[in-house]
C-alpha cells in the first residue's frame, strides 16, 4: 500500500543535502553577523551636535592631535577637548557662523556639548592610550584615516580579535614614535611598483617585520605572551 | 603626588554647581508659604528646567541625572569606568554613549589620572591622618598618610569604611523643619531671632551638646561664644569615652593628662583589659606597627601579657593571656603593683593561678624596668589607672616607654557627668536653645537620663540637631540639619599625639551639607565665614613667622602641621594608694558593655562595609551576640543560636547566644551599637539594643544579671565555618605554623615540612625567572594582629559589593581577603592564631585546568588572571580550590542602580555581574598602572625604569601592622624576597604543591619560661 | 548422478527456562497486540489523569527554571564552599539512569541476548527522555547560561577557544555524542514497526504520519538486509559510548584535587552504578506497564529476573567501589581522605550516607533470593529502593565531600532550597510526561523483533539456510 508518489523519495534524498546547506549557511550568517557595523558600529557615522570635521582641522589646517587630544601620551584616556580650546580659535575665527552656535551657546553657559561617542570598547575592557601611543603605535592603526573623515567614525571593529591581530605580532604594525601622530605614514616597502624606507637612528628599513623587529627592541615592547596575558586588558 | 593639584583641594574641587539653581534659592523663593500654598508654588516653580535640572542633582533619580555637573559626567562616560548597565555579556551590541567634555577644564587635572588629597579622619575626637584618592573629583579610596607618626601609612577599619558613609544614600539630603523640606536660609532666618534674644541675656538658655572635640578651630569658636555669653554652656557627650582614663589621672596627678606609648621600646608589655591593638583605641594604627616591629623572632622580641575581660584580638596575639572577669582584674591589678613594689593598701586573695601568672608577671616587668609598660583599659576604673601610672612610675618606665602630655581632646569633661548635667537642665527648664552637633543621644544616652523624654518634653522651645543621618535624635529636635561628611567640609583635628591635621574636603557636599563650624558662626552671628575661612583664620593667629600662605600650603600637602605634635609633659604621679572597691560576689553574674568591633557606638550602623565586616574573634556579621563563656554554656546547657534574655535591674534585652572560646566564666559580654531604629537601609532593625541597661553607674561592668533562656532560635551569620585547626575526628591540620622562641632558636625551619619538590607534577614547569615581574606576596602572621583593615580596604579598591545578612548566612559573602580566626587548647583559655587568606595565586592552580571557557588563566607573570567577562558561572573553579578564596555572585549582589555608590566605584576595577566567579588578583589594575606608568617613563626617558617595592596592594598599604609584602620575585633586593627566604617562611597546605605565590611567615611566642604550665597547651608545628 | 543428501537443519530447541514470549503466538497476533495499543485501544480517563500529573510536573520544571534565569543560581542551596548542589546530582542520576536503554539494545544485541528484544524499545526511549533530563543540568546550573554556548569550539570574534584541559568540556562532547546516537538508534529501530502502524491504521492522517516516519519502508529483503547492517553498526558505535559516557562523567569528579573526588576507582563504579540505576528504573517501568497494557506475554517473569541478576551484579560492583573509598581512606594515612571517611560515618550527613548503604548495598542483597528476583511487588519495590540510594550516592559524591575540605575555616553546610526540589520534581515530571505519550504513540516493543522470537522465525531462518 502505497500512500506517498515514488517521486517523494527524491525529497527525501535532496532532504539530506538541504539539510547539510541549511545548517553552512547558518554557520555562515552567524559568522559574518556578529562582524557586521550593525554589531560593531564600524563604519557608522554617528550625528553629531556639532559637524566637526577632522578632515578640515587635520589635513586643512595641519592641526596636531595632541592640540585636542591633549593627554593621550600621559594617561588612558586621551581626552576630548573642552569647549574652551574650540573657543581658542573660534572667538576669532567664523565667530558667527550658524553651525557653530552650540559651542557658543556651551562656553556662554557653561553647559557642556554632548558628543555621541564613536570609538569605545566594553566596560571591561581597559585600554590605555599612553602605553600604545609611547611604544609606536600609530593613530591611524586603530583610529583609520582620520585625517580624510569629514565626520568622524569608527574605522575598525575593535573586537578582541582586532586588538590580539597587533598583541600577537606586534611587529607587523609598529612604527617609529615620531611618526606616531603623522596620519600620512607608510610602512616600509619595496616591491617592484612601489618602494619607500623608514628610517630609525640612521638605519633605513624597507620591510616592515625587520622594522618591527628593531622598534620592539627599542622601544622594550613586552613579550607576546606577556602583552596577550588576559589581565593586559581585562581587570 | 602632584602639589597643585593637592592645593586645588577647596572650595572649587567640584565645579558642578557653578551657574545652576540650587535648592538654597528654590526654597528662599518659596520658603515664605507653608502647607497647601507650599505645594503649589512648588508646582508653579517645577515649570522651569533649571528646576527639574536642580531637582535631579539635589534628589537623584538614576545615574545620567545625578551627574549633571560635568566634572562627575565627565568620568562616568569618558572614562567608560565599568559602570554601564551593560552588564559583562560576551558579544552584545554596545549601547551608544555620550561624551561629555568640560567646558573648561581644571588646569592641572589629567582626565584618567587620580589625584590624591591629605586630610583626616576623625573618632571620638582623635584624627587619624589619611591620604585620599580621587578619581575625577570623587574620592574613592581612603589610604594612611606615610608620612605622619600616627599613621605611617596603616589605618583603621573605621577611616577605611568612611568613605562608604560620604556615597550612603541614606544620608539627610535636606534641611528639615518638622520633617518638611527647608532651605538653609529658611534656617538661618528661623534661628536669628531666638539667637539675637539670648545674647541679651548672655546665652544663658543656649546649650551646645558636641561629641568629643579635637578641632582647635572648632573648640576656639565654641570658647569665644562662651566668653561672649558666659552663661551658655557646652556639654560632651559620647558613649564610649575616656572618662575613667581621664578621672584615673585626676586622681594620679591632679589634672587630666593624655598618656602616650611607645611599644616599639617595650620588651614586656602587660595589659590590663586594653584592647590597644584594634581600631577604637586612641593610636592604635601607630601602635600596632609598633608592637608588630618588635614580633620578629630573629631580632629583640617583646613579650605580652595580657590580662582580660572579653576576649580581644590584643589578646589572642599574647604571649600569656588570662581571663578574668572585668571586676576582679582589680585585685590583680593590686597584687601586680604590689609586685612591682608600688606600694598597696589592698591585699586581695587571688587563685592560684592567678598568683602564680601575676607574679610572673611582675617579676618580668621589674626585669625591664624602663623598657616595660602597664595599659589599663579604657573600662576599667580610675583607681586601676592611677595604679597603672604608679607602676609605669616605679619601673621607670616614664619617659622611655609612657609619655604624658596635654590632652588631645579640647574639652575633657566627664562625659556622663556633662549629660547629666544637660538633662537636668532641660528638666529645670532652662534651657530655650539646644543645639545638638552630631552623635546620636537619644539612642546612646545613659539608660536612667531618660534622654528622649527629656528632649521630647516641650521645655526646649528650639531644638537644632546637626547630623548625617535623620536617626532617633533627629526626629526630636525641631530643626535637622544634615550634617557635611568630613570629605565635604572643612575643619582640623588632632591625632593621638597632639599633631593637628587640616581636615580638607575633597568634594562639595553632595547634599548641601553643613559643618558644625558653621552652625557656630550662625549662632556667633558671623554668618558668611565659610569653614575654609575659620580654620585658615585659626592657623593664621597660630602661625608664628614665615609666609603663611607657603605654611599652609605645606600643612595641607603634608596633611598635618609642623611642631603641632604635643611635647612630653613632665608630671609626677602622687603616692597615694587608691582603695580597691567592693569585691564584687564571685557567684553573680557579670555584664560586660563593649563597644562593637565593626560599627563602634552604632554610628556606623548603616556603613554596609562594616556590618558585613566579620568581627575579629567570631566572624560575626550583621549581629551582635550575647557572649558567654564555654563553662557558663555547659553550665546553663546553652548552646549556640539559643536566644537568651539578659536582665539587669529590672531592664531587659533579648539576644542569641555566642559562646567564645577563652570568654571568663560567669560573665556575658553585650556589645553596643546595634538595635537601631532609625539607621538606614542597611543598619536599621540589625540586631539588639544593649544601651537600655547602661548606666552612668555602670557603663562598662555591671554585676547581677540574670540569664533566662526563652526556647528561641535566631541563625547568627558567621563567616568561618569551624574554628579550630583540629578535625572533629581527632587530627589536627597544620593550618597556622607555631611554635614558641625556644624551639625556634633549635630548628628555624620547623615550618617548612611538608614542602613537595618543584617537580612533582604531570604539568609541564613554566619558567617564570626570564620574565621581568614575578609577583609574590609573604604574610607575617606574627606581625598579624587581626585588625581588620586588608578586608575594608580590599573592599573598598575592589568594588566588592555587600550581600547582607541572609546571604552571609548561606555563606554568600564576598570578601577577596579574609582574616581566619583559629583556637587552639583548652576552650577556656585557648591560644589564638589570625591568618589573612587571600588568593594563594598558585603556580600549578587547580582552577585553572578545571575552567571549561578558560576564564581563569595564568598570566605570564605568574599571576591567576580572572575574566568576569569570561566567566560563564559553572563554580568548579571554587570547587577545585583548595583554599576556598573564590567568590561567586549567586544573584545580582552589585548595586547597578543607586547613583551614589557609582560615583564611589573605583573605576579601574570591573563591577562583577551575576553569576560571575571573582577573587583577589593581587590587584592588578595597579600592578597595570605602575607598568604602564614605568614603561612609558622607560621609553620617555630612554632609561630602563621598572616597577619596585612602591607598588603596593591595597590589603599590604592599608595594614598597620606590616604584616603584608608584596613585590617583584625577580628582584633580588625585593622585600617579599627577603621575607621569603626567612626560615620561618612557609606555603599553606604546600603538599598539594600548589606552588602557591602567596606564602606565610610562621608564628613564633615568646613565652615567660616561668609560666610553662600553660604552654603545654602549645602545638608545636606539624 | 550422485545425488546429494541434504544437511539436516540444527532447529534451536525450545530451552527449558520460562520463555522470553508465552507460546500461542503468531506474526499476526504480535502486530495485532501492539499495534492495538496505538491504534485501537480509546484513550481512557486514568491515562488522561496520570498524563495531566505528570505534565504539571513538566510545568513545575519550566516555572522553576524560568525563575532561575530571572534571578541566578542564588535560588538554590548552593554555596561556597558547595558550589555544586542538585543540579549536579541530578545530572549525573539522570545520566546514569539514561544508560540502561543503549546497553539493553546495543551490547545485548551484540551478544544474541535475545530475550532482549521485548524489553529494548521502551528501554531505548527511557533513555532518550532520562538524557533529556539530564541535558538540562549542565545548561541551567551555570551562572551565565546565555553564555554556555562559549563551551563549544567555534570560530569567533575573540579568537578565543574552549579550555580543553576541563572535563565539562569533555562532558558536552560525550553527553552529546550519546545523545545523537541513542535517538537514532532508538529511530532505526522504530521503522519497521512504524511501517506496521502506517499498514494497520485507518486514519488517512496517521496514516500519513507514519507513512512519513516509515521512510518508504516496505519490509523487502533488500530493507532488511541493510536495516540489519545498519543497525548492527549502530549497536558497534553505541557499545562503547555506553562506558565512555559515564566514565567522562565521572571525570568531572576523579579530574579534582577535591578529597572524596580525587579517586581512580571513579570510572568502573561509575558506570556500574549507571547501569545499576538504569536497569532499576527498566524494571520500575516495565511492572507497572506490562500490568496495565496486557504485556505479560511478551515481557515475562524472565525479563524481570534477567535484569534483578543484572542489577544484583552491578550493585555488587557498587558496593566495592564503595569499599576501596574507605579502605583508602584509612589506608592512604592522608589527613584530609581519613577525615572524609570520619566525617561521612559522624559528620551533619551520617545519615544520608547511612541510608545509602542500606539501600545500595544491603536491601539489593535479597536479590539473592529468587523469590524476590520474580515477586513483581517486590522487585518494584526493590528498585525504587536503588535508584534512590543511586540519588544519594551522588549527594553524597558531590555535598559531602566539598562541604568540608582542606580549610576548616570554609567549611559549610548545604541546605536544598524549594527550588532545588521543584526542578528536580519537575525533571522526574517531565521524563514520565514524554513516558506517557510514548507508550501510547509508538509501539512500547519491538514488533518486528518480537517476531523473531517466534518458532516461525527460526523455522523461516532454518528453510533459508536450506536452499
Amino acid at each position: 500500500m502505497q500512500i506517498f508518489p515514488r517521486s517523494s523519495n527524491n525529497i527525501a534524498r535532496a532532504s539530506l543535502v538541504i539539510v547539510a546547506v541549511v545548517v553552512a549557511a547558518l554557520g555562515w550568517v552567524l559568522w559574518e553577523l556578529e562582524r557586521t557595523p550593525y554589531v560593531t558600529n564600524a563604519g557608522v557615522r554617528k550625528p553629531q551636535p556639532v559637524p566637526f570635521s577632522h578632515q578640515h582641522h587635520v589635513t586643512g589646517l595641519g592641526i596636531d592631535c595632541r592640540y585636542c587630544h591633549t593627554s593621550v601620551e600621559v594617561s588612558s584616556f586621551a581626552g576630548i577637548p573642552p569647549t574652551k580650546t574650540c573657543m581658542n580659535c573660534h572667538s576669532q575665527i567664523w565667530t558667527n557662523a550658524a553651525y557653530l552656535e552650540p559651542v557658543r551657546e556651551s562656553f556662554r553657559s557653561g553647559k557642556s556639548i554632548e558628543w555621541s561617542r564613536v570609538n569605545q570598547v566594553p566596560n571591561f575592557v581597559y585600554f590605555n592610550h599612553s602605553i600604545h601611543i609611547n611604544k609606536g603605535v600609530g593613530c591611524n592603526t586603530c583610529h583609520g584615516p582620520v585625517d580624510k573623515m569629514p565626520l568622524m567614525y569608527q574605522q575598525e571593529s575593535l573586537q578582541m580579535e582586532f586588538c590580539l591581530n597587533c598583541h600577537r605580532a606586534p611587529e607587523k604594525y609598529l612604527r617609529p614614535r615620531e611618526q606616531v601622530f603623522n596620519m600620512r605614514y607608510e610602512q616600509p616597502a619595496n616591491n617592484p611598483l612601489h618602494r619607500n624606507l623608514v628610517s630609525v637612528n640612521g638605519h633605513d628599513y624597507d620591510d616592515q617585520i625587520e622594522l618591527g623587529n628593531a622598534l620592539k627592541d627599542l622601544y622594550k615592547v613586552r613579550s607576546v605572551k606577556d602583552i596577550t596575558s588576559c589581565n593586559t586588558c581585562h581587570r | 603626588m602632584d602639589e597643585n593639584s593637592k592645593l586645588k583641594g577647596g572650595p572649587d574641587v567640584c565645579p558642578g554647581k557653578r551657574g545652576q539653581l540650587d535648592l538654597a534659592t528654590v526654597k528662599a523663593e518659596i520658603e515664605e508659604t507653608s502647607g497647601p500654598e507650599y505645594w503649589r508654588s512648588l508646582e508653579e516653580l517645577a515649570g522651569s528646567d533649571e528646576f527639574r535640572e536642580m531637582m535631579h542633582r539635589e534628589f537623584p533619580k538614576g545615574a545620567s541625572e545625578w551627574l549633571e555637573s560635568f566634572s562627575r559626567r565627565g568620568f562616568l562616560k569618558t572614562m567608560g569606568a565599568s559602570l554601564a548597565l551593560a552588564g559583562l555579556t560576551g558579544c552584545t551590541k554596545l549601547p551608544d554613549t555620550v561624551i561629555v567634555p568640560y567646558v573648561k577644564q581644571p588646569e592641572n587635572l589629567i582626565p584618567g589620572k587620580p589625584m590624591y588629597y591629605a586630610t583626616a579622619y576623625t573618632l571620638g575626637g582623635y584624627a587619624s591622618p589619611i591620604i585620599v584618592e580621587s578619581n575625577m573629583f570623587r574620592p574613592t579610596k581612603v589610604e594612611g598618610n606615610p608620612d605622619h607618626p600616627a599613621s605611617l601609612g596603616g589605618t583603621d577599619v573605621y577611616a577605611q569604611a568612611s568613605l562608604l558613609d560620604l556615597y550612603d544614600p541614606d544620608r539627610a539630603q535636606t534641611v528639615t523643619y518638622m520633617g518638611d523640606v527647608r532651605s538653609w536660609t529658611a534656617f538661618t532666618e528661623a534661628v536669628r531671632g531666638p539667637i539675637s534674644v539670648q545674647k541679651g541675656i548672655a546665652g544663658a538658655g543656649v546649650r551646645i551638646l558636641t561629641q568629643s572635640v579635637s578641632s582647635p578651630t572648632l573648640a576656639g569658636q565654641i570658647r569665644d561664644y562662651l566668653k561672649a555669653n558666659p552663661q551658655a554652656k557646652w556639654h560632651v557627650y559620647e558613649p564610649i569615652n575616656r572618662d575613667n582614663v581621664n578621672e584615673g589621672a585626676k586622681m594620679a596627678f591632679g589634672e587630666v593628662v593624655e598618656t602616650r606609648y611607645d611599644l616599639s621600646k617595650a620588651d614586656v608589655i602587660v595589659s590590663l583589659d586594653a584592647d590597644f591593638l584594634y581600631a577604637g583605641f586612641p593610636g592604635n594604627t601607630r601602635y600596632i606597627r609598633d608592637f608588630a616591629s618588635r614580633r620578629n623572632p630573629d631580632a629583640e622580641m617583646n613579650r605580652l601579657y595580657v590580662v582580660e575581660s572579653t576576649p580581644s584580638s590584643t589578646g589572642m596575639k599574647a604571649d600569656h593571656r588570662l581571663p578574668v572577669r572585668a571586676a576582679n582584674i582589680e585585685n590583680l591589678a593590686h597584687v601586680l603593683a604590689a609586685g612591682c613594689g608600688v606600694a598597696s593598701s589592698a591585699t586581695p586573695s587571688l587563685s592560684d593561678q592567678e598568683t602564680y601568672y601575676v607574679m610572673a608577671a611582675s617579676k618580668d616587668l621589674q626585669d625591664h624596668g624602663g623598657s616595660s609598660v602597664v595599659i589599663v583599659g579604657d573600662h576599667q576604673p580610675p583607681a586601676l589607672h592611677a595604679l597603672a601610672h604608679q607602676i609605669n612610675a616605679k619601673l621607670g618606665n616614664i619617659g622611655k616607654t609612657v609619655f604624658y602630655t596635654e590632652p588631645v581632646d579640647a574639652n575633657p569633661a566627664n562625659r556622663n557627668q556633662s549629660l547629666h548635667e544637660l538633662v537636668e537642665d532641660i528638666r529645670g527648664g532652662k534651657v530655650d536653645l539646644l543645639l545638638i552637633l552630631g552623635g546620636n543621644p537619644v539612642y546612646d544616652a545613659p539608660a536612667e537620663l531618660e534622654f528622649a523624654s527629656a528632649l521630647k518634653s516641650n521645655a526646649v522651645a528650639l531644638k537644632v540637631y546637626l547630623g548625617t543621618h535623620n536617626n532617633e535624635t533627629a526626629v526630636l529636635c525641631q530643626w535637622h540639619v544634615p550634617e557635611a561628611h568630613y570629605l565635604e567640609a572643612w575643619s582640623d583635628a588632632r591625632a593621638y599625639d597632639g599633631s593637628a591635621s587640616i581636615v580638607q574636603p575633597l568634594i562639595d557636599p553632595l547634599y548641601g551639607g553643613k559643618s558644625a563650624h558653621e552652625i557656630i558662626t550662625i549662632l556667633a552671628g558671623q554668618p558668611g565665614l565659610t569653614g575654609h575661612d575659620l580654620v585658615q583664620q585659626y592657623w593664621q593667629k597660630q602661625h608664628t613667622g614665615g609666609d603663611f600662605e607657603t605654611f599652609w600650603r605645606k600643612s595641607l600637602h603634608d596633611g598635618w602641621i609642623a611642631g603641632t605634635t604635643y611635647a612630653p609633659k613632665n608630671v609626677s604621679a602622687k603616692g597615694i594608694s587608691p582603695q580597691r572597691s567592693q569585691p564584687a560576689d564571685a557567684n553573680a553574674i557579670e555584664l560586660n558593655f563593649r563597644r562593637d568591633p565593626s560599627i563602634y557606638d552604632g554610628r556606623f550602623a548603616n556603613n554596609g562595609w562594616l556590618q558585613e565586616l566579620p568581627k575579629p574573634l567570631t566572624k560575626l556579621t550583621w549581629d551582635n551576640p550575647v557572649m558567654i563563656g564555654p563553662a557558663m554554656a555547659s553550665r546553663l546547657k546553652l548552646s549556640f543560636k539559643d536566644v537568651v534574655e539578659v536582665e539587669l535591674n529590672g531592664k531587659k534585652v533579648k539576644g542569641p547566644i555566642w559562646i567564645q572560646a577563652g570568654h571568663p566564666d560567669n560573665m556575658v559580654t553585650l556589645f553596643l551599637g546595634y538595635g537601631r531604629t532609625r539607621a538606614g537601609r542597611a543598619g536599621t532593625g540589625t540586631g539588639h539594643d544593649a544601651y537600655p541597661l547602661r548606666t552612668s553607674q555602670a557603663p562598662w561592668f555591671a554585676s547581677g544579671a540574670k540569664l533566662t533562656p526563652t526556647g528561641e532560635i535566631y541563625n547568627l551569620a558567621s563567616t568561618q565555618g569551624y574554628q579550630t585547626m583540629e578535625t572533629p575526628d581527632g587530627s589536627d591540620r597544620p593550618l597556622v605554623m607555631e611554635t614558641d622562641l625556644e624551639e625556634y632558636k633549635k630548628e628555624p625551619a620547623f615550618a617548612k615540612e611538608g614542602e613537595v619538590p618543584k617537580e612533582l607534577t604531570l604539568y609541564p614547569a613554566v619558567d617564570y625567572s626570564k620574565e621581568m615581574y614575578a609577583w609574590g606576596m609573604a604574610i607575617d602572621l606574627n606581625a598579624c594582629v587581626g585588625c581588620n583593615n586588608c578586608i575594608v580596604a580590599c573592599q573598598s579598591e575592589n568594588n566588592i559589593a555587600v550581600v547582607g545578612y541572609e546571604q552571609t548566612l548561606k555563606g554568600r559573602h564576598m570578601h577577596w581577603i579574609r582574616v581566619d580566626a583559629y583556637y587552639q587548647g583548652d576552650r577556656n583559655n585557648p591560644k589564638g592564631y589570625f591568618q589573612p587568606v587571600p588568593c594563594m595565586q598558585c603556580e600549578n592552580a587547580p582552577c585553572e585546568l578545571v575552567c571549561p571557557v578558560g576564564a581563569t588563566v595564568h598570566s605570564s607573570e605568574g599571576l591567576n588572571d580572572m575574566v568576569y567577562n569570561r566567566c560563564i558561572g559553572t563554580r568548579y573553579c571554587s570547587n577545585n580550590c583548595p583554599y576556598k578564596v573564590r567568590r561567586f555572585n549567586f544573584l545580582l549582589f552589585q548595586d547597578w542602580e543607586t547613583p551614589q555608590y557609582k560615583m564611589m566605584r573605583n573605576p579601574d576595577v570591573t563591577i562583577r555581574s551575576r553569576g560571575v566567579m571573582e577573587k583577589c588578583t593581587y590587584c592588578v589594575q595597579r600592578i597595570n598602572e605602575h607598568k604602564i606608568d614605568a614603561e612609558t617613563a622607560s621609553v620617555r626617558e630612554g632609561k630602563d625604569v621598572r616597577v619596585g617595592d612602591e607598588l603596593k596592594t591595597a590589603c599590604q598599604q592599608s595594614c598597620p601592622a606590616n604584616a603584608i609584602v608584596f613585590g617583584n620575585l625577580n628582584d633580588a633586593n625585593s622585600a617579599v624576597n627577603k621575607w621569603k627566604a626567612q626560615s620561618r617562611n612557609y606555603s599553606l597546605l604546600a603538599e598539594l604543591n600548589t606552588r602557591p605565590r602567596t606564602t606565610y611567615l610562621a608564628e613564633v611566642r615568646n613565652p615567660n619560661p616561668e609560666l610553662k604550665p600553660e604552654s603545654q597547651h602549645e602545638r608545636s608545628a606539624g | 548422478m550422485a545425488t546429494q543428501t541434504p544437511i539436516p537443519v540444527e532447529v534451536p530447541k525450545e530451552d527449558q527456562r520460562v520463555p522470553v514470549i508465552e507460546p500461542g503466538h503468531s506474526f499476526a497476533t504480535i502486530g495485532e497486540k501492539v499495534s492495538n495499543i496505538v491504534l485501537r485501544r480509546p484513550v481512557s480517563l486514568g491515562w488522561v489523569f496520570g498524563f495531566l500529573v505528570m505534565f504539571s510536573g513538566m510545568n513545575m520544571l519550566l516555572f522553576a527554571l524560568g525563575y532561575l534565569f530571572m534571578k541566578g543560581t542564588g535560588i538554590w542551596g548552593i554555596t561556597i564552599p558547595i558550589g555544586w548542589g542538585f543540579a549536579i546530582i541530578n545530572f549525573v542520576w539522570w545520566i546514569g539512569i539514561g544508560h540502561a536503554g543503549t546497553l539493553i539494545s546495543a551490547i545485548l544485541a551484540l551478544l544474541r541476548q535475545s530475550w532482549r528484544n521485548s524489553i529494548n524499545r521502551f528501554a531505548e526511549a527511557m533513555t532518550l527522555f532520562a538524557v533529556a533530563c539530564a541535558g538540562v543540568f549542565p545548561l541551567v546550573h551555570t551562572g551565565r547560561p546565555w553564555l554556555a554556548y562559549w563551551m563549544f569550539p567555534y570560530p569567533n570574534s575573540m579568537n578565543y577557544w574552549p579550555q580543553f584541559r576541563s572535563p565539562l568540556i569533555w562532558d558536552v562532547f560525550a553527553v552529546s555524542t550519546y545523545g545523537t546516537i541513542s535517538l537514532v538508534f532508538w529511530f532505526v529501530g522504530l521503522i519497521p514497526d512504524l511501517a506496521t502502524l502506517r499498514d494497520r491504521a485507518e486514519n488517512p492522517i496517521i496514516q500519513k504520519v507514519f507513512g512519513l516516519l516509515a521512510m518508504g519502508w516496505r519490509g523487502s529483503a533488500r530493507h532488511w538486509h541493510r536495516y540489519e547492517t545498519a543497525y548492527l553498526l549502530l549497536a558497534g558505535l553505541a557499545t562503547p559510548l555506553v562506558l565512555s559516557v559515564h566514565t567522562v562523567v565521572s571525570f568531572d569528579f576523579a579530574v579534582s584535587i577535591v578529597p572524596g573526588w580525587h579517586t581512580t576507582i571513579f570510572p568502573p563504579y561509575f558506570v556500574a552504578g549507571a547501569i545499576y540505576s538504569g536497569f532499576a528504573m527498566v524494571v520500575c517501568l516495565a511492572i507497572p506497564i506490562r500490568a496495565v497494557y496486557g504485556m505479560e506475554d511478551f515481557i515475562t517473569a524472565r525479563h524481570l529476573e534477567n535484569s534483578a541478576k543484572v542489577m544484583l551484579a552491578t550493585g555488587l560492583i557498587v558496593g566495592y567501589g564503595y569499599f576501596i573509598e574507605a579502605f583508602m581512606g584509612w589506608y592512604s594515612g592522608n589527613t584530609f581522605d581519613s577525615f572524609l571517611l570520619w566525617n561521612r560515618l559522624h559528620g551533619p550527613y551520617a545519615p544520608w550516607y547511612m541510608s545509602l548503604l542500606i539501600s545500595n548495598i544491603f536491601i539489593p542483597q535479597l536479590f539473592w533470593l529468587k523469590y524476590f528476583r520474580t515477586s513483581t511487588f517486590w522487585l518494584w519495590i526493590l528498585s525504587l529502593v536503588i535508584l534512590v540510594g543511586m540519588w544519594l550516592e551522588r549527594f553524597i559524591i558531590i555535598v559531602v565531600s566539598l562541604h568540608r575540605d582542606f580549610l576548616n575555616s570554609s567549611w559549610g553546610m548545604y541546605y536544598p532550597t524549594k527550588w532545588d526540589w521543584m526542578t528536580y520534581i519537575g525533571t522526574i515530571g517531565m521524563f514520565l510526561t514524554f513516558m506517557w505519550l510514548f507508550v501510547r504513540v509508538l509501539p512500547m516493543v519491538s514488533i518486528a523483533e518480537l517476531r523473531t522470537l517466534l518458532p516461525e522465525a527460526h523455522v523461516h531462518e532454518a528453510e533459508e539456510v536450506h536452499k
